[in-house]
């Protein structure tokens, strides 16, 4: 996600952010995890912005997506060269408004940017943990979102934002603490992965795998299996784009040259596009969170695990108001998606609003500037900021 | 609120003074949202919208008011009997291709029902056929025979035949005439067939 991420037009920021974590968890009382297993202690890297009220009714929680940090949004110092990942949504003034709302943005159980992940030691051994690190599931990611806020003192969220697997953390949220949330907004996302979604993540999990150097995991005194991670970083940006998006960006041109080099080089531009990607991800992830999320993204299945694999069932639990938005171009989740859950939503009564937002960038789309998106969610937070308030 | 609801269609005017303060409303067709922005403000109307068209219904959420993107026939389908108390069909069912279907749709998920629609008998759309021999084409019905969405014509007696085939039954009717943009108008008690550019009928279910 991050090749988007540029400076505000109109320099509009929320400013100077930190980057800050919060342990818990710690033996022997660890994480009671959704396969049984437990973890401790557990660290979750956090980013806030804006202030919490006084009566803490402006929290955000926004979740991010697979590769994603808690970093959402302004600088961490003055000469950072980029903002945060959804600074164009999150600022004074934006679609989600720092002067109102207090925003909190962790990064994800499993990750590698600052929460425990499969690359921080495990106490025990002090080793990193490796495939010694429990399977985390999109639950996992949640309740360790819920320990946050709790240590926060946040009773109620007004409203839990995120795109792809921070969509699946959205509706996690609203059916296992239907209580505490009093709107969601999930983008671009789906309450069980397709087949295909499972195969593309399937692929690229092959891709790590395959690579020498992952060692099963055990990788993290010599040389990373940098190249299986890069070809899997590729694999996710085709699913990222759409065949429009594509044509439009790169369509035939060639990279740097007049004419096609008949040798396996990078000729085409989108060739070197995904080349490009793949190797500046590596810099940034590591290979075992990037296996342990798209797994847990994989497992996720709403209806099974709160609704005896029904959705009308699943969301029976929630309470919340929910804005629903889907992507015209979007392959990996699809509009019908949206629609499936929209349909559960309704035959509980429950107050959701939907928009399919025409846009030729793929699932990318959520993430980019976009006028409509903004106005969507700033329209709706103010509605159910004012109606909580009443 | 005088303002604000001289700000609306003459004919969303006397739909808005039907509805019940408080109550649970679903809008088909909704279009930017105006009538249930005003029926939140001053009747605290717990209401929805179904709307198609994208820009559309972002206006309706910009303004806070609850919408989904969609086509009305599939979309009424998911709701459960009498969710709502009004289901409202503002100047839809001439558009509409099985309207025997949406009215009973429309009373299933809601106890009373608001359908709304330009009146083909009226004098000047009688005139016009008779004098120029073209297809009308009038404020309310603005369009070339080639480029309309209005596939269907409908008078006002049409519609009172339409309910005792389809068996509903209309509770209230108001004929009315439109001026200045349909935003003021007047209610038609003299020969409405004749005068009124639009009926507006609250239905319901027999028995109920």
């Amino acid at each position: 996600m991050s090749e988007y991420i540029e400076h505000d037009k109109n320099n509009v920021t929320v400013g100077l952010v930190e980057k800050k974590s919060y342990t818990f968890a710690e033996p022997p009382n660890e994480m009671i995890m959704e396969s049984g297993s437990r973890l401790g202690p557990v660290t979750i890297a956090y980013e806030t912005c804006g202030q919490l009220n006084d009566d803490k009714s402006n929290a955000i929680l926004i979740c991010h997506a697979l590769s994603g940090d808690s970093h959402v949004a302004g600088y961490y110092s003055e000469d950072d060269p980029k903002p945060g990942w959804w600074d164009i949504m999150v600022g004074p003034g934006k679609g989600i408004d720092t002067d109102k709302y207090f925003i909190v943005c962790s990064n994800i159980l499993g990750s590698c940017i600052g929460s425990t992940g499969p690359c921080t030691y495990n106490p025990k051994t002090v080793e990193p943990y490796g495939l010694d690190f429990p399977v985390v599931t999109v639950g996992d990611m949640v309740k360790a979102q819920k320990a946050l806020l709790d240590h926060f003192g946040i009773k109620k969220i007004l409203s839990v934002i995120g795109g792809s697997i921070g969509g699946m953390q959205v509706l996690e949220w609203c059916v296992s603490y239907p209580e505490m949330v009093v709107s969601a907004i999930p983008l671009a996302t789906t309450t069980r992965h397709s087949a295909l979604a499972i195969a593309f993540n399937e692929v690229a999990r092959q891709a790590i795998m395959a690579d020498p150097n992952w060692n099963n995991g055990d990788y993290y005194s010599g040389a990373e299996p940098d190249l299986g991670l890069a070809v899997a970083r590729m694999i996710g940006h085709i699913t990222y784009l759409s065949d429009e998006s594509m044509r439009i960006k790169f369509g035939r041109q060639l990279q740097d040259k007049s004419d096609i080099s008949y040798n396996f080089d990078a000729d085409f531009q989108v060739e070197s596009y995904l080349r490009y990607q793949g190797a500046k991800f590596v810099q940034r992830f590591d290979a075992n969170s990037f296996l342990y999320i798209t797994k847990a993204a994989d497992y996720y299945d709403l209806e099974k695990r709160h609704g005896n694999g029904s959705a009308v069932e699943a969301f029976s639990k929630t309470r919340a108001k929910f804005l629903v938005v889907s992507f015209t171009s979007d392959w990996l989740y699809p509009t019908y998606q949206s629609r499936t859950m929209v349909q559960a939503m309704k035959k509980n009564g429950l107050d959701v609003s939907f928009c399919e937002i025409e846009a030729e960038w793929g699932h990318d789309a959520f993430l980019l500037p976009s006028e409509r998106l903004t106005a969507l969610v700033k329209g709706f937070l103010e509605r159910v900021y004012n109606e909580n308030r009443n | 609120m005088k303002t604000e609801i001289k700000q609306m269609r003459f004919e969303l005017q006397i739909i808005a003074s039907w509805i019940e303060p408080g109550s649970k409303v679903l809008d088909l067709g909704c279009g930017e949202g105006e009538l249930l922005y005003f029926l939140k403000k001053n009747k605290q109307v717990d209401g929805t919208g179904i709307e198609r068209v994208e820009s559309k219904v972002a206006r309706c959420i910009e303004k806070g008011v609850p919408v989904l993107q969609g086509d009305i026939n599939e979309e009424i389908q998911d709701y459960p009997d009498d969710t709502f108390d009004y289901v409202i069909l503002s100047q839809t069912l001439q558009q509409v291709y099985e309207p025997a279907m949406l009215i009973q749709s429309q009373l299933r998920i809601g106890k009373k029902g608001i359908v709304s629609f330009p009146n083909f008998s009226c004098w000047n759309v009688r005139l016009q056929l008779l004098a120029t021999g073209y297809a009308p084409i009038t404020k309310q019905l603005p369009y070339e025979w080639y480029d309309t969405p209005n596939i269907r014509v409908i008078t006002l007696k049409d519609f009172r035949k339409f309910s005792k085939e389809v068996g509903f039954k209309i509770i209230k009717e108001v004929a009315i005439n439109t001026q200045n943009h349909d935003r003021s108008g007047g209610v038609i008690k003299f020969l409405p067939t004749l005068f009124a550019t639009y009926g507006i009928f609250l239905i319901g279910k027999y028995g109920s």
